[in-house]
């Protein structure tokens, strides 16, 4: 089972790397990736730099091309393809048809990934990405429980990659429009959720804090309260006369627990959210996942159990220091 | 210019959501799409009904469709699509990839629903190959996108499916693996109590300072304004839309209906009756001043 990890710029990918990363997923400094915020990606010297790391090392780079370009957009994306298969990229994560099918025809060669944001949940989904584009592998999006995850893992037509710890989305990638509803910035089209000039935090004179996004009050928070970053569906809201996280908690996704059975069902891959996150994240992250992996393939059968150590890094990292098994488990839903 | 019912987007009782639809096929509409859309444990209506329905409403001469669900993660609701589509007589209004990929596999036409990701020329011309014969473009797909994209198929020497664009009701915005009305009752999933029931426009969120802005529908996230491109009449002539979509609201239907039908037969545009639609100008969708 291969360990995916983010890098968002050239030193944490080589902290991944240095931390036992079977792979990196990287983007591009524009809007053909879904994590285009500002001073975070690759130029192409960067790019190039970062992949001739990973292969010295015997590690793999995929690029991430996994946002929606408009018609007059295209020739973008497709000449994104054109320089991973140059740069000598191991795959590209692709979401959209159009540059599919574009690498398909010119790169045949290229492997090519279908990304989260391409929200396939079942095997016909899969099939007709596999059939219409060859994809090698798809990455579910995070709404499958567990016990559909191995049986999609049964059915599938191609070899599945599942997020194993970071950031929650909680709707279905590829298919919210959250962000573009209150800022017009979105996932799909700009690679951008909840962009940060949008974003005005207010702090009153006792300490009391609020923020805005776009002008719609997204939560507030008590003078020694933590505050997490302001998308919609991490806010607190008023339904039926309650204020409560009435979409998610700012917490993280963490699946370690689950680790065997991924194992046992078959996945190709455990990938780590987080491009926005510093080198002490994709460190600390991936070596934890790393150990955590390593110990289960060398343990006798069943032998292998979550160590504290493990939930206690992984917890530091998480958001508001919570974690949850999110839609993998039923009781989440 | 046509007029389509959408999908019923909330969750009504068995015998309201019979009696919408009977009243419905008299009134000056072109296209019913029936089906639930959002939750596959919805069974007010089954998928039997569904299909009873169509047939029985198909005796009207109107066209029905039979919508799929957006987000499909188990075995039975794949089931359900198969049904749907092997049914026969009606096209699929396919919400996700696995709908797609049924219908080209058993050579049925589809509509391409709102929630399929669809961008660009090139991604619409495979898709017309795989059997799409209408197509909805996504919420935040405005008239200058759409343009684009319909500039982009001529030029590359194409015809343009059906265009049908959401002119009225509530936007869909999000779907989860989460029911999120279960959660405002503190209320498991599995454990819901149909809640969503007495819901019939959806649940309100509005904001900790009051203002409204979503609608809760169990698993899916709805805007809160009721949007309404009757104004932009002119405009929608101008891309060449075929159909407009009008999406049921628990309230004045028909109202909704006749006004609709006079607007398409009118020069000048009417007044509105909902909100500006944001994402037709390009802005942020939720945007209600120009």
């Amino acid at each position: 089972m291969q360990l995916v990890c983010p890098a968002g710029n050239l030193p944490a990918l080589q902290a991944a790397i240095d931390a036992g990363a079977d792979a990196v997923y990287a983007g591009l400094r524009d809007q053909t990736n879904a994590r285009a915020f500002p001073g975070l990606n690759f130029s192409d010297d960067e790019l190039r730099a970062g992949i001739a790391y990973a292969h010295a090392r015997g590690r793999k780079v995929y690029l991430a091309l996994n946002t929606y370009p408009d018609s007059v957009r295209l020739a973008q994306w497709f000449a994104a393809v054109d320089k991973a298969a140059s740069f000598g990229c191991d795959a590209i994560i692709a979401a959209e048809m159009a540059v599919l099918d574009y690498a398909v025809r010119t790169h045949p060669r290229l492997p090519r990934h279908l990304s989260v944001q391409g929200s396939a949940t079942t095997a016909p989904a899969l099939r007709y990405m596999h059939e219409r584009f060859g994809i090698a592998r798809a990455v579910l999006p995070r709404v499958l429980a567990i016990a559909q995850v191995e049986r999609l893992c049964e059915s599938a037509p191609v070899p599945l990659e599942v997020f194993a710890f970071g950031s929650l989305c909680i709707m279905v990638e590829g298919r919210c429009q959250l962000s573009s509803y209150v800022t017009g910035a979105s996932p799909n089209r700009h690679g951008v959720c909840s962009p940060a000039k949008f974003v005005r935090w207010h702090e009153s004179a006792d300490g009391h804090r609020s923020v805005h996004l776009n002008e719609v009050l997204i939560d507030e928070y008590e003078p020694e309260e933590a505050a997490g970053y302001p998308t919609v569906c991490k806010g607190r809201f008023d339904v039926r006369g309650e204020i409560f996280h009435a979409l998610e908690e700012p917490t993280s996704l963490n699946t370690l627990e689950l680790l065997p059975r991924l194992a046992q069902a078959g996945v190709a891959a455990l990938k780590i959210e987080g491009r926005q996150r510093g080198v002490a994240y994709v460190g600390s992250v991936t070596r934890t996942w790393r150990a955590a992996i390593d110990t289960y393939y060398a343990a006798e059968a069943r032998a292998w159990s979550v160590q504290a150590a493990w939930q206690k890094t992984l917890a530091a990292h998480a958001e508001g220091h919570q974690t949850t098994l999110g839609p993998y488990h039923r009781h989440w839903h | 210019m046509k007029l389509s019912l959408g999908p019923l987007q909330y969750f009504w009782p068995r015998e309201r959501a019979l009696a919408f639809y009977r009243a419905a096929v008299r009134w000056p509409l072109d296209i019913i799409y029936l089906g639930e859309t959002v939750c596959s444990k919805r069974r007010e209506l089954g998928t039997g009904d569904w299909i009873d329905l169509a047939s029985e409403l198909a005796e009207s001469g109107k066209q029905i469709v039979l919508s799929s669900l957006a987000l499909i993660e188990a075995e039975s609701e794949l089931g359900v699509l198969k049904r749907l589509i092997e049914h026969g007589d009606c096209w699929i209004e396919a919400n996700d990839l696995s709908a797609v990929q049924l219908c080209r596999e058993r050579r049925v036409p589809f509509v391409g629903g709102p929630s399929l990701n669809v961008y660009n020329h090139a991604a619409l011309a495979m898709l017309c190959d795989d059997g799409l014969r209408r197509w909805v473009p996504g919420v935040e797909q405005g008239f200058a996108l759409i343009r684009e994209l319909r500039d982009a198929v001529r030029a590359a020497g194409m015809d343009m499916p059906e265009l049908e664009v959401i002119a009225y009701g509530r936007l869909p915005l999000s779907w989860s693996a989460r029911c999120f009305t279960a959660r405002a009752h503190d209320l498991p999933k599995d454990q819901c109590g149909f809640r969503c029931i007495d819901y019939p426009d959806g649940l309100p969120l509005a904001t900790r300072d009051g203002a409204p802005f979503l609608r809760i529908n169990g698993i899916q996230i709805l805007g809160e304004e009721v949007t309404d491109l009757g104004p932009e009449l002119p405009g929608l002539r101008e891309l060449g839309v075929d159909i407009l979509r009008l999406y049921p609201g628990a309230d004045g239907m028909a109202d909704v209906v006749a006004h609709f039908d006079r607007a398409r037969a009118s020069i000048l545009p009417l007044p509105a009756i909902g909100s500006r639609n944001g994402y037709w100008h390009g802005e942020p969708g939720m945007r209600r001043e120009g």
